[in-house]
């Protein structure tokens, strides 16, 4: 059994009597000690996907399908088992987290609160915890004392990352984690997040819209357009072959540096991602696909399995079933 | 088109000092300690390093926008006079675009407020209507007239970068200072604001200055690098020689943890760039260098110098420079 699964998954938000279809039958899963990277750019519905995990959509959302998490509906467990699960099973780094750590509060009280309040420990049994969690995402335990402006933006990062372990949850999931950090920090960060998963067999999933970093942290990827998964593989095949037109234009944003292909020549995809409440007919990636055919502009092509990459393109079908 | 020795470069520092003083008797921070830097006429210059490394500090210091406590800002050879008049004057001839489009435009302005802005603050009320135009045209808004009415919200993030630039391009400059200028935006629209800066280069013969930390920006579109540490420039040089051969070891390490550089065995530095208010004894970088670090330094017999010596810049070929004692020593 996987330790996540999203089973066919949709969420519809209701926008001023309109439906914005935000996700559309996603179907992922992710085992412990395995990393599943979620690539699509904003508003492409990747955060609202994972928002289900803890139960965080919002109450206007309407969320059908199954989120399991270890077997169990999240979606329609009552609220007192979803509480004792959030932070406890499953945890969040979110993006942008330096903004998330309470401005006026120590860094170390705010670590121990949800020790405090999931396994009712003593405030010197959470100081001991607390000291260790700090350690273990690499700052020294003195910053337990210290406040969140003097920290820099990768030592808040990796605060978050600390808090996120507090209750040593079984899946983490974490949310654009590095993007507002520069190279050498975010690979300091990326260490840490790869040890917790090798040391101590969480499961990840890594948001991301740089396919670049998930190709390197992740074991599996998956592409989202439009609410949907477009492609899905093994991270390097997706990285180093991708195989749909977007993913594609996301594997080429971010070029490899020495490889002649790209310099002077960046490669960008012309056209914004469509409205989740007015999308194209047919394929939603047709309007900007470079090789878009006229069957393109009929029908959604399904996510079709190829040996063990899935791909919602029609001439990645065609080209599947003749080989 | 690299820097031409017979022509003034179009912005250049010549040892450049931009300090802040501590509050409360903290140190004086050297944001940018003693910079030579030349962006010459067409040329796209990328400016990498760390975050607080004083690049953003440099680009102020470049564009007017921060006095310098000692050395130059030359334009065109001559230099920046800071004077209220002068400076408006230089404003006309170098803007900036910041990393944040939806921070820098105005949400209550439509877009054509926002790109003749700069027109009314320099009092040029002729034309005014064709040169949004043009502008607008120029940064990839097409047709222009559809667009004068929109406000922020209604644009997509790369559009609104756009705008930015399109605000900086109606004063027609010689020069954009650009900071992060792709950074919060999609992958997908990256590509395209890249390659509309390497456009306007060619089409208008524009110089740029372009702040990041991705060394993958540098590689799509600049024609040199300068990597830039605790407020001096280690190392710089012709993109493709610096970014495939990096003689600095903080340019390899920097080079070594961009995940697409995976055949390179990554070199993490730990901790943050040191404190700008106590900047280390000789080289600046040797508290976090690996080569000192892994004792290579020693026996190459160079530590002593590493940690006390005062590091000259040194040249590596022509036009690649690089400040580590190790460069000597391989280069000779």
């Amino acid at each position: 059994m996987a330790l996540l699964e999203f089973d066919d998954v949709s969420i519809t938000y209701h926008s001023r009597g309109v439906d914005v279809p935000a996700v559309r039958g996603v179907t992922l899963s992710v085992a412990a000690g395995e990393t599943l990277g979620i690539a699509g750019e904003s508003g492409c519905g990747k955060s609202t996907l994972t928002s289900t995990v803890l139960r965080m959509q919002p109450k206007s959302a309407t969320v059908t399908g199954e989120v399991r998490l270890n077997g169990r509906n999240v979606l329609t467990l009552p609220w007192g088992q979803v509480r004792a699960l959030r932070w406890a099973e499953a945890s969040m780094v979110f993006q942008g987290a330096m903004h998330a750590l309470n401005p006026v509060q120590r860094v170390g009280d705010q670590l121990a609160e949800p020790l405090v309040l999931h396994n009712r420990v003593s405030a010197s049994k959470a100081a001991v915890r607390v000291s260790e969690l700090l350690e273990m995402v690499g700052l020294p335990a003195r910053s337990a004392r210290v406040y969140p402006h003097q920290l820099s933006g990768g030592q808040k990062q990796r605060v978050m990352i600390a808090m996120a372990l507090a209750c040593e949850p079984q899946l983490i999931v974490a949310d654009e984690p590095t993007t507002a950090l520069d190279v050498m920090v975010q690979a300091q960060v990326l260490d840490v997040l790869q040890g917790l998963v090798r040391e101590l067999g969480v499961g990840l999933v890594f948001i991301s819209h740089d396919l670049s970093v998930l190709s390197t942290t992740c074991d599996r990827i998956a592409v989202m357009y439009a609410g949907r998964v477009v492609e899905e593989g093994p991270a390097a095949d997706v990285f180093d072959h991708p195989q749909h037109p977007y993913a594609t234009a996301l594997a080429g944003a971010f070029p490899r540096v020495g490889d002649t292909r790209y310099r002077y020549a960046p490669s960008g995809l012309p056209g914004d991602p469509p409205f989740p409440g007015d999308l194209p007919v047919g394929c939603p990636f047709h309007p900007r696909c470079p090789g878009a055919m006229d069957e393109c502009r009929m029908a959604e092509p399904p996510l079709l399995q190829i040996g063990d990459r899935r791909s919602a393109c029609l001439r990645v079908h065609s080209t599947g079933e003749r080989s | 088109m690299s820097l031409d020795e017979r022509r003034p470069a179009a912005l250049e520092a010549r040892g450049l000092e931009v300090a802040f003083r501590g509050r409360g008797g903290g140190g004086t921070a050297w944001a940018v300690d003693g910079v030579d830097l030349a962006l010459g006429h067409g040329e796209i210059v990328a400016l990498v390093g760390e975050s607080g490394c004083g690049k953003t500090t440099l680009a102020r210091a470049l564009l007017g926008l921060q006095r310098p406590a000692s050395g130059q800002v030359l334009v065109d050879g001559a230099p920046l006079g800071y004077r209220g008049k002068e400076l408006k004057a230089y404003r006309r001839r170098a803007q900036l675009v910041l990393q944040d489009p939806t921070g820098a435009l105005n949400p209550r302005h439509t877009v054509y407020e926002a790109v003749a802005e700069g027109l009314r603050v320099h009092g040029i009320v002729q034309d005014e209507e064709a040169r949004v135009a043009e502008a607008l045209s120029l940064a990839g808004l097409r047709p222009p007239e559809r667009f004068y009415l929109r406000y922020p919200h209604e644009l997509s993030g790369g559009q609104r970068q756009r705008v930015v630039i399109a605000g900086a391009l109606v004063l027609k400059p010689d020069v954009i200072v650009a900071d992060e200028p792709v950074s919060s935006l999609d992958a997908s629209v990256r590509g395209e604001i890249l390659a509309l800066l390497l456009r306007l280069r060619d089409e208008l013969g524009l110089s740029l200055l372009v702040v990041t930390h991705d060394l993958g920006l540098a590689w799509n579109i600049a024609d040199r690098v300068a990597v830039m540490y605790l407020g001096r420039i280690v190392e710089q040089g012709p993109t493709e020689e610096l970014l495939t051969h990096p003689r600095h070891p903080y340019t390899r390490a920097l080079l070594s943890v961009v995940p697409e550089m995976q055949r390179l065995e990554p070199v993490v530095l730990a901790g943050e760039p040191p404190d700008p208010t106590n900047i280390p004894t000789g080289c600046r970088f040797h508290p976090r260098c690996p080569v000192v670090a892994s004792g290579e330094a020693a026996r190459l017999g160079i530590e002593e110098r590493c940690r006390t010596g005062e590091l000259e810049i040194l040249t590596v070929s022509p036009q690649h420079t690089s400040a580590c004692h190790l460069a000597i020593n391989e280069g000779m």
